[in-house]
């Protein structure tokens, strides 16, 4: 065996790994040290759970915790739940043939390049108060001044971000099903069909299982960014409650730099949260959907 | 008759059928092209007072003030796509060696590797960010391109080098073994049989590379300190402010050229190639 044979694998993977080892888990690595209190720059060198103990449960910051923690799971949740839902729906739709199916799908896949802090200025100027929807209400004579129309965007439930996350994943969710259901054809239902297996049967029995994995995947994938995204609230939220990122940026970016401790304490808290719950839905998925 | 009957109701209900798969599918387009709609509407009005639907005063001051010798739109689309074609070239290059060895090659710990190298889309990359922010500033890297671009590979890697694999794992390296039998060298062999044989995959990875720095905006932020002026970062700021004719321009420029490619290179694309989780990340 030759030093080639024998080391030829560590060193293809070295580049790629030195990104992910050094960027990536050092980075995660020494904002975790941070958040116990790790700051050698401002001379502080014990290490403490105070931090953790500080937002969770002081009388200062426990409200702005607790209360961001259930907008940024009911948002994350909600956002991943709708889209998947809808996504399933559309592709559905799109997946007959029909006249012009090449350009209606052409326009579902158009808002897929666009950022999410244009798709949640866009959904502000459809949903604000004297947005779009507004003003088309006015001249239906449905509002007389912008304030009738209800508060949807930079609201307190959050529905001005669940909207901006649903109109960009529904369509990434879709073209992952939608890809699925292509490459199926329709054997499997033609089969159902001839063994007397009705519309509701063939979808829930035959489609449904079909393109669970891919859907599950595209859900993982929509959940793990939307827990831990940052413009979209920032842009659509309030100033009570915020989401957990927006809260922990605003920490972060305090001149005071102890402040930084929580901010990082608080960013590590999103990224275990959001890692153990992902792991816990893929085992979970695994149980129940046979992927191969 | 009754027959006759049973058949015109059947279609009947077959083209009712079809007006609402027809409505639904309209429906579904227009809900999703009314907020693209609406920059347009926004970036070229001017005094557009409510209740009006439609702007009845039409400008172009926005696109003025973006071409104006005062104006941060050009530093930031530089800046921009500096980085993103850095990000891309670097990322392909990083990233093929992995992806040749994960897709031809069984070899043990392969799937901690794998799980490795997927686990920054699934970790926010607000906390990675963060810890690196102090350490930047401290090399140096804080507050310019360089260490801004080098935070933009942790999201981009992971689905450059899933892609590359992906079509390493159906590359048979038996052809290259034939080139350098008939004499050609390492060079010439990667030039002339490697890269054709791979080059849409290089095609796809590129394109999310692009796009997902090109969208960058919280790690830009974080890294880069307000010294480095990327498109989205001066859209965010200009974003909470409140004119919204120019804020719409901004954003159609900032899109534009991500729609342009993406029409370039969808005939690369398929839904079932794992790049396109990359979307989710934009």
């Amino acid at each position: 065996m030759t030093f080639w044979d024998r080391w030829r694998i560590p060193i293809m993977l070295a580049p790629t790994l030195a990104v992910i080892v050094f960027l990536f888990l050092g980075g995660l690595a020494y904002g975790a040290l941070v958040s116990l209190g790790w700051q050698p720059i401002i001379g502080r060198t014990e290490i403490s759970l105070r931090a953790y103990h500080n937002i969770m449960f002081s009388e200062q910051y426990a409200e702005v915790f607790w209360q961001g923690l259930a907008l940024t799971i009911w948002v994350s949740v909600g956002s991943t739940v709708i889209s998947a839902m809808l996504a399933l729906a559309t592709a559905l739709l799109l997946r007959r043939s029909f006249f012009g199916k090449r350009l209606a799908t052409f326009l579902y896949q158009l808002n897929l390049p666009v950022p999410h802090v244009v798709a949640a200025i866009g959904i502000l100027f459809l949903f604000s108060q004297s947005g779009l929807l507004s003003r088309t209400g006015a001249q239906l004579g449905l509002f007389d001044f912008p304030r009738d129309f209800p508060v949807v965007v930079k609201d307190k439930l959050g529905i001005g971000m669940i909207l901006s996350f649903v109109w960009k994943e529904v369509p990434f969710v879709g073209v992952i099903v939608l890809a699925v259901l292509q490459s199926l054809g329709v054997d499997y239902e033609d089969l159902a069909r001839s063994l007397g297996a009705n519309r509701w049967q063939r979808f829930l029995y035959v489609i449904l299982p079909l393109v669970m994995p891919g859907l599950l995947s595209g859900s993982i994938l929509v959940f793990a960014f939307t827990f831990g995204s940052y413009e979209v609230p920032a842009i659509l939220g309030v100033r009570f409650p915020r989401t957990l990122t927006v809260t922990a940026v605003r920490f972060f970016r305090n001149p005071d730099l102890n402040a930084r401790t929580e901010g990082m304490a608080i960013s590590i808290i999103i990224s275990i949260i959001v890692f153990f719950l992902v792991l816990g839905y893929m085992w979970l998925s695994r149980r129940t959907v046979r992927g191969d | 008759m009754a027959a006759h009957t049973a058949t015109y109701d059947q279609s009947a209900r077959k083209r009712l059928a079809r007006a609402l798969h027809y409505a639904a599918v309209v429906l579904l387009v227009f809900l999703l092209l009314t907020p693209l709609i609406a920059f347009l509407f926004n970036a070229f009005s001017f005094r557009w007072f409510y209740p009006q639907l439609f702007p009845t005063e039409l400008s172009l001051r926005a696109w003025e003030s973006i071409v104006a010798a005062n104006s941060k739109v050009p530093e930031a689309l530089l800046n921009s796509t500096i980085l993103a074609v850095a990000v891309t070239f670097s990322s392909v290059v990083i990233g093929m060696p992995a992806a040749r060895a994960l897709g031809l090659y069984t070899f043990r710990g392969k799937r901690v590797i794998e799980f490795l190298i997927i686990s920054p889309t699934i970790v926010p990359g607000i906390a990675v960010a963060m810890g690196l922010n102090i350490n930047f500033i401290r090399w140096g890297l804080a507050g310019n391109l360089l260490g801004v671009g080098l935070v933009h590979l942790v999201p981009v890697m992971p689905y450059v080098v899933l892609t590359l694999a992906g079509v390493f794992a159906n590359y048979d390296p038996d052809f290259e073994q034939q080139a350098r039998s008939l004499g050609a060298g390492t060079l010439r062999t990667f030039w002339h049989v490697t890269l054709p044989a791979v080059f849409p995959g290089i095609v796809v990875a590129s394109l999310f590379a692009y796009l997902i720095s090109w969208s960058q905006y919280i790690l830009t932020f974080l890294i880069g300190a307000g010294q480095v002026i990327t498109m989205p970062v001066l859209l965010f700021s200009t974003a909470s402010g409140s004119n919204n004719p120019l804020i719409a321009a901004m954003s159609l420029v900032f899109v534009a050229p991500s729609i342009l490619i993406l029409v370039l290179t969808a005939r690369f694309l398929s839904g079932k190639s794992s790049a396109i989780g990359g979307f989710g990340q934009l």
